[in-house]
């Protein structure tokens, strides 16, 4: 067929481009604008160049909140790949058991995030809840409200229990779709069950693993609602990721050209980091 | 390489097995001779996948036991009883270069490393692969991959027999001829015991020294290529065996006489058979002369394959098929013969023994 040279094809996209302009670009701009400038209301605004990133730049204040986002990405990270291979390994491939499992490993993703922040909020509480109370009787001394590191440990179990679920899923589809021939042949090759993960389950999941990892990574970073509902920041800051500190900026203090500015940055530091990662991943996957 | 012997084997997956048709596997009782090229050769859903993963030790069978060389191996796992087998999509580490594809066997059972690489160079030198051994073995075509499959059974030593499983469907048709050819050449060079399972019958009869056709879980019929052209034991061995597939006409037994709805033939036996039974009178395309004399047939179709017609007709109000040579004539009136030496004679699906020659088959 002859190939018509034209630019129509440009109207297709229009909607979408009409859309994400609506829903992305716009408001992104919108926040652009107020990072180089400052206002005092009644719109009226003042150039303020790039005095906002300099101030946001060098507060101790928002490197200290990144601090804490990168160890608490870390950490979950560290925790949630492994346990979610690992789980994955022991789900049943056939049977009744994959229905169920696979059901009760959804649910925690089904529960909204405040839902779930206000779950563990209340687990934890030494009067009332669950875990707490029990912590208390059995002379464990535990409490988020105070305690820096019993605050931490909540977020991070939480975040576990909410999260882990998407890496077993995203794990066990890779896992299943790896035909019997390869397991039987490795039977016949004489291979040991680590041999088995390390030569073909990993192999395999290599893939689903880079999504795994990128989502969770950029979740992880941008965790606001659990931290906000259980701990609220606290014990003093101890819990206060770039996120609070930004709806703190802005809506608590009303600052908003350092609001705007710290999101900015916010969003910068996410995309390069999750393009580093996803270079470096997909980079030994092609060396391979 | 070992001879290989089924006493009296059965499986069925289901628990609890009662009636012959729970069995997916019905018994089977033989013994494969060492270093012997066996086809097993059926349609899809026979069986001939649970037998090989019942002899690979990928399957327990539910009854029987499997002996190696006079020991029984029923109850040791795939690893211990020294098989290899090639699936029928290759199998291959894609994490891992070539050459560990193939030592990966090896390394496994803690063979001494220079052992491992006198075993690797010999088999990629053997397979045709030497100048990619330090490439990552992702990157192969599909028969390269299968020819590395084939490899790591190639590469030990202490091999039983070596379990094919319909390898080479994903290959291309010409590389086919290639890798069969391949593979018979190192079975000549190696004797191997080797197991071949297929669906293709060109390829088990070019293959086989026996094959063995099987049907609804059972084995009906294990012979040379020839036994199976010339005396199918079954029906199903007439029709699967050959192309065009036997003709099977429903014909009345009195003595020696047959009756095909009418047209009469003599044997040259007197069939013994329980009354009863449905009989039918089976013989191949190859065997039925087209002329001017015997008994009337109609014309249908006449397909022009290059060196041989297949003449399409009907006989005695059945569909048969004729082979005839590519400058045969075909007679305006026409007329056929059977060549009294190729008729075979089945009581319900099973070929009656011609008297004259009793213990010619065994």
């Amino acid at each position: 067929m002859e190939k018509t040279w034209n630019n129509k094809a440009w109207f297709m996209v229009l909607p979408v481009l009409v859309l994400v302009a609506f829903s992305a670009v716009i408001p992104l701009m919108t926040v652009v604008n107020y990072s180089v400038q400052d206002t005092f209301g009644n719109n009226e605004f003042f150039w303020a160049g790039t005095d906002w990133f300099i101030q946001v730049l060098q507060s101790d204040r928002f490197w200290d909140a990144l601090t804490r986002n990168l160890i608490f990405s870390g950490i979950i990270l560290a925790i949630e790949i492994p346990l979610g291979i690992l789980i994955a390994l022991n789900m049943p491939k056939k049977g009744l058991g994959v229905p169920v499992c696979l059901v009760l490993m959804s649910l925690p993703l089904l529960i909204p995030w405040n839902v779930v922040g206000t779950i563990w909020q209340v687990f934890g509480r030494v009067d009332i809840g669950l875990l707490g109370y029990t912590l208390d009787a059995i002379g464990v001394p535990y409490n988020y409200v105070n305690n820096v590191f019993d605050a931490w440990v909540t977020l991070i179990v939480m975040d576990i229990w909410h999260w882990t679920s998407l890496v077993v899923l995203l794990c066990y589809a890779g896992l299943v779709s790896i035909p019997d021939a390869y397991y039987q042949a490795a039977k016949i090759d004489g291979a040991s069950r680590w041999a088995v993960f390390r030569y073909i389950q990993l192999p395999k999941m290599k893939r689903v693993l880079l999504i795994a990892f990128l989502l969770r990574f950029m979740d992880s970073f941008m965790i606001y609602t659990e931290p906000f509902v259980v701990t609220g920041g606290g014990p003093g800051n101890a819990t206060t990721f770039l996120s609070i500190d930004l709806v703190k900026t802005a809506i608590g203090q009303f600052d908003l050209g350092p609001a705007a500015a710290l999101s900015l940055i916010y969003f910068l530091i996410i995309l390069l980091l999750s393009w580093i990662f996803y270079t470096v991943m997909t980079n030994s996957d092609a060396q391979s | 390489m070992a001879r290989i012997n089924l006493d009296h084997i059965r499986h069925a997956y289901g628990p609890n097995p009662k009636k012959p048709s729970d069995y997916s596997l019905k018994e089977v009782h033989h013994e494969w001779n060492d270093g012997g090229a066996y086809a097993l050769l059926g349609p899809s859903g026979c069986g001939k996948t649970t037998l090989l993963n019942i002899i690979s030790g990928l399957l327990q069978p539910s009854e029987g036991k499997i002996l190696f060389d006079g020991k029984d191996v029923t109850n040791l796992s795939t690893q211990d009883r020294n098989i290899a087998q090639v699936f029928q999509f290759p199998v291959i580490y894609d994490t891992m270069t070539v050459y560990d594809n193939l030592a990966f066997p090896l390394r496994n059972r803690h063979v001494p490393e220079t052992e491992v690489d006198r075993r690797v160079t010999e088999i990629l030198e053997m397979i045709g692969l030497s100048d990619r051994a330090r490439k990552k073995a992702q990157g192969l075509t599909a028969d390269q991959k299968q020819k590395i499959s084939l490899g790591r059974g190639l590469v030990r030593s202490d091999v039983s027999a070596i379990l094919f499983d319909e390898p080479l469907t994903v290959i291309d048709p010409h590389m086919k001829w290639v890798l069969r050819s391949q593979l018979k050449r190192l079975h000549k060079q190696f004797g191997f015991t080797m197991v071949y399972v297929t669906h293709d019958q060109t390829e088990a009869l070019t293959f086989a020294d026996k094959v063995v056709v099987m049907y609804d879980g059972e084995i009906v019929q294990i012979g040379t290529p020839a036994e199976l052209f010339e005396k199918p034991k079954h029906t199903f061995v007439g029709y699967f065996i050959g192309s065009p597939g036997m003709n099977v006409l429903p014909a009345k037994i009195d003595g020696s006489s047959v009756d095909l709805d009418g047209q009469k033939i003599a044997l040259s036996f007197a069939p013994k058979f329980s009354a009863g039974a449905k009989t039918e009178l089976g013989i191949r395309p190859e065997f039925i002369r087209l002329g001017r004399e015997g008994m009337p047939v109609t014309i249908s179709k006449v397909e022009d394959i290059g060196r041989q017609k297949i003449v399409r007709a009907s006989f005695a109000n059945r569909p048969i098929a004729i082979v005839v040579h590519e400058d045969g004539e075909i007679p305006a009136e026409p007329k056929v013969t059977f060549d009294p030496a190729a008729i075979n004679i089945y009581a319900d699906s099973w070929r009656v023994p011609d008297t004259s020659l009793v213990g010619g088959e065994a």
